[in-house]
């Protein structure tokens, strides 16, 4: 076969879309959204974070259209936010106001406010559960209703609700790099083209809004040894901020628009060259994601290095790592390309020609 | 907007007023700076980065309801990227969309310039992969834009250089570089060599869209633009002599080469099938004395 | 020779690395250059120099003592803090280049200077070929003519004893030696009144060195090139130089007739120096 224009592109793509609802639609029973969001919860999460757009009942569609394809339901989400205006932007709101889920910190046997677990997988035995083959509704509801009769009447009284920072100890000691507070309006990656060498808030943006794999793969040759880092997790937090945009007819008053979840990290990456003080890579990112909260703050704190790492090269870090833009670029590779193609075998056999023809000679 | 779009959901032309607005803006200015990439906020598409998200954004924010679009890829309006991008723009514009050139008002195009000539009251939007011309001289945005600035083009002339001292020739297949207005090299994005001279004092307006590298730039009408090669060594198109449109007979345009399984035997269609079209219904019509082909 | 006007001229550089502070500011003998108090490095402190026509200035020192970082100052590859260099076929010697743009400094750089750096990494691009690479320094300087270039740089290859069929070879495929004299062939291709050679024989074998440098000298005496040679190495200086300068902690210590120091060194350190030598 040569190598012919696709002809017939219309009807081509219809049949194409068809095969896709064919293949999404397989087996008797439809998925609902509500089960997705419920149960998938990680994954929402995942999606979330890496579209930059919070929003669990369309990450749950999401998914439910495109089978379950992260980078998919990724894609979906940022385009249908192209389409909506912003008219508020939130209040600046800060981590020490986090409702906490879950918080550790490996620095310290003992925090104040106590290690708080929480949901996690560390510390589960990753084996398969068979008994989750067989699981019914009904059995379900019976463990809900015996595990919620087993907690404490009055979780608040156990557990404190919010917790002082663990760094602010060792702030308060001297021992923690001294920064300027920076209060200048933040650069908004998702309206301008990144700006370059990019400000701190376009690099936190960025590598928030990055896909997991990537952040992580990053963060790990650094850790590994093609950077400088050798992080130790201050603190990770996971729990819930309340978000609030100014009242328009009254500066002082707020809007509560409603709860995220997040997951925030202080890492201690040791002193740099020259410093004093132990220096911090910051990591926050939408939903349940240790792993890329903790390689977040890992490339965080690597791009403020002048080192000759990949890690520390900023527009490698940050101009790579965007769900949409890697996909985008590497499926593009499935268009036609045969003008270009053309143009390269009309060099290639001209060459040819005249080397037969110097070697003829 | 008289026009009822087909999506009541979305916006006109999907994207909401503002982004539109704010790309007009970067496309005056890269009409008021020949050649300068213009960065601009790229906004996420409906369709995947690097399959047209540049041009579309383009044609999205500068249609109307009364004009008519033409989409091409590769010179073909069948192929099914041209065919999704299409839908995509009609289905969020309800806009006339035709195969011929002539009737166009807009032209969104991958990889070709059409054969026939373009006027003023046309624009070309071309889509760009690539769209810096020094990024094979260093791989950081910081260092290019200050080589733009200092106008240092040395790096491209060497690997210009290097190519004609290994290869024997100077001349990329495609995407060869041009310098713009006297001012700015640039990627005229992956357009065969063939269609290169078509951007220098042209009618229409030719703007560059680079969606996923989030920037524009155009060349207005009656601007010079020069491919780049050395004194000795003239700009050359590619060969496409003594070749001839299977279909319509035309010679002198850029071919697509095709194979015929069966008898193993090369043909050559004109790369531009819009054009081919045309020709051969005109060719029709004049067989039977029902008009003119001029 | 003092007579005539110097090519290029250096008055008070200085190249700190760090804030300084009142102590360092105050004293000037400072062991390495390094400030005990603020830690700051004056890796070049308050050095002037002139350089004649046609001769050859070595800079002497041991590591660290600022002779690089001064070569690297007036190449724009390191930003001085202070001073002023002039050249006397640049704007009749009244600019300080040591504040030119970006674009006068690419001026200078591809017809008023060459430099050949110890890492020929630094001066070559290895993964294309030496024609290219020379051809880099005439196509900065305005060049377009594409068989011209072919036949300068095939020239300037057999100037530095490369047979010309290796002009399309990459310089990552040579040995050391031919590495420099590609990088020296590069340097001179546009004829430039000043070449700025740094520690451009260490790494290499002694015979190979003594080619290199027996190269070095006769194009100085074919094309009338002021060279500035710094070297770690006095018998380097030793041969090469006319006039020489001897760095220690980023200040120059003394400066003379190469014989003359070599005969009659009056600072402890360049008589340490010399004594080794011998």
């Amino acid at each position: 076969m040569g190598y012919v224009a696709v002809t017939g592109g219309q009807e081509a793509i219809q049949a194409s879309i068809q095969l896709l609802k064919e293949y999404r639609s397989k087996g008797e029973r439809p998925v609902g959204l509500q089960v997705l969001r419920d149960r998938m919860g990680l994954l929402i999460d995942r999606i979330m974070s890496e579209a930059g757009l919070y929003a669990p009942d369309y990450a749950a569609l999401a998914l439910k259209q495109c089978e379950g394809s992260p980078e998919e339901a990724v894609f979906l989400l940022r385009a249908y936010r192209s389409t909506l205006p912003r008219n508020y932007t939130s209040r600046t709101v800060s981590g020490d106001q986090m409702h906490i889920r879950r918080r550790i910190s490996s620095a310290f046997k003992d925090i104040p406010g106590g290690q708080i677990l929480g949901p996690t997988y560390d510390y589960v035995h990753r084996l398969l559960d068979f008994g989750l083959l067989e699981e019914t509704e009904g059995e379900l509801r019976q463990w809900r209703q015996e595990f919620e009769a087993g907690l404490p009447a009055s979780p608040e009284g156990e557990l404190p609700d919010t917790a002082p920072r663990v760094l602010d100890l060792l702030r308060a000691e001297g021992l923690i790099e001294q920064v300027e507070e920076d209060h200048s309006q933040p650069c908004d990656v998702t309206m301008e083209k990144l700006p370059l060498p990019a400000p701190r808030s376009a690099i936190l943006q960025t590598l928030t809004r990055a896909d997991t794999g990537f952040v992580s793969g990053l963060a790990y040759s650094d850790i590994r040894g093609f950077g400088m880092s050798h992080p130790t997790i201050g603190e990770l937090r996971y729990g819930s901020l309340e978000i609030e945009v100014d009242y328009p007819l009254d500066e002082d008053a707020a809007w509560y628009v409603g709860d995220i979840f997040v997951t925030e990290v202080e890492g201690l990456m040791g002193t740099r060259a020259g410093g004093e003080g132990i220096g911090v890579g910051y990591g926050c990112v939408i939903g349940r994601n240790d792993t890329k909260a903790i390689a977040m703050s890992v490339l965080d704190h690597a791009l403020t290095l002048q080192i000759d790492s990949p890690t520390s090269d900023m527009e490698f870090v940050l101009l790579h790592g965007d769900c949409l833009e890697m996909n985008g670029f590497i499926s593009h590779l499935k268009l036609p390309h045969y003008v270009t193609f053309q143009s390269k075998l009309d060099s290639l056999r001209k060459r040819k020609r005249r080397l037969e023809d110097e070697q003829g000679n | 907007m008289s026009k009822e779009t087909k999506r009541g959901d979305y916006n006109f032309a999907f994207l909401d007023e503002g982004s539109k607005r704010e790309i007009r803006r970067a496309v005056l200015h890269a009409i008021a700076v020949p050649g300068y990439q213009v960065p601009f906020g790229s906004r996420e598409l409906p369709i995947g980065r690097g399959w047209g998200t540049g041009g579309i954004q383009l044609t999205m924010s500068l249609i109307g309801p009364d004009d008519t679009l033409k989409v091409i890829d590769q010179g073909n309006d069948d192929s099914v990227n041209a065919v999704s991008i299409k839908r995509l723009i009609c289905d969020t514009t309800g806009v006339e969309t035709t195969t011929d050139t002539a009737r166009a008002d807009i032209i969104q195009s991958r990889h070709r310039i059409p054969e026939e000539p373009l006027r003023e009251d046309q624009v070309l939007v071309l889509q760009v992969p690539t769209p810096e011309p020094l990024r094979s001289v260093d791989p950081h945005e910081e260092i290019t834009r200050q080589l733009h600035a200092d106008g240092e083009y040395t790096g491209i002339w060497v690997n210009l250089f290097e190519q004609l001292l290994t290869r024997g020739s100077p001349f990329r297949g495609a995407d060869h570089p041009v310098l713009v207005d006297g001012r700015y090299v640039m990627n005229p994005s992956p357009i065969p060599r063939y269609d290169n001279p078509k951007l220098h004092q042209s009618q229409c307006l030719y703007l560059f869209g680079a969606g996923r590298e989030k920037k524009i730039y155009a060349v207005p009408p009656h601007t010079d633009v020069v491919s780049l090669a050395f004194e000795d060594y003239p700009f050359q198109q590619e060969d496409l002599s003594g070749r001839k449109c299977r279909l319509c007979g035309a010679e002198n345009v850029y071919f697509d080469e095709i194979f015929d399984a069966g008898t193993g035997e090369r043909y050559y269609q004109c790369s531009d099938t819009g054009y081919c079209l045309k020709r051969r219904s005109a060719q029709a019509s004049q067989e039977k004395g029902e008009g003119t082909y001029e | 020779m003092n007579e005539r006007t110097p090519v290029m001229e250096g008055r008070h550089i200085t190249v700190r690395f760090g804030p300084g502070c009142p102590y360092c500011q105050e004293h000037t003998d400072l062991e390495k250059g390094r400030c005990p108090v603020c830690h700051t490095i004056w890796g070049v402190r308050d050095v002037s120099f002139q350089l004649y026509p046609g001769e050859i200035l070595g800079i002497v020192g041991e590591s660290g003592s600022g002779k690089s970082t001064l070569l690297k100052t007036l190449y724009f590859d390191q930003p001085a803090t202070s001073g002023e260099a002039t050249l006397t076929m640049y704007q009749n010697g009244k600019a300080n280049i040591l504040e030119a743009s970006s674009q006068q400094r690419r001026y200078l750089r591809n017809h008023l200077m060459g430099m050949v750096y110890q890492n020929p990494m630094l001066g070559l691009r290895m993964n294309i070929s030496s024609g290219a690479n020379i051809a880099e320094k005439l196509i900065a300087a305005g060049s377009r003519n594409a068989g011209r270039m072919i036949d300068r740089s095939s020239r300037l290859l057999e100037h530095v004893e490369i047979p010309v069929e290796r002009l399309r070879d990459q310089p990552r495929v040579f040995s050391g030696g031919m590495q420099q004299r590609v990088q020296i062939s590069k340097a001179i291709a546009n004829n430039p009144p000043i070449l700025l050679l740094d520690e451009v024989t260490t790494g290499l074998d002694l015979s190979v060195q003594a080619k290199v440098l027996d190269l070095i000298r006769t194009i100085q005496q074919e094309l009338g090139i002021a060279m500035m040679i710094v070297s770690h190495d006095l018998s380097v200086i030793r041969m090469m130089s006319d006039r020489t300068m001897v760095m220690l902690g980023g200040r120059v210590v003394e400066e003379g007739l190469t014989d003359q120091i070599l005969e009659d060194p009056l600072h402890a350190y360049t008589q340490t120096l010399v004594s080794s030598l011998l």
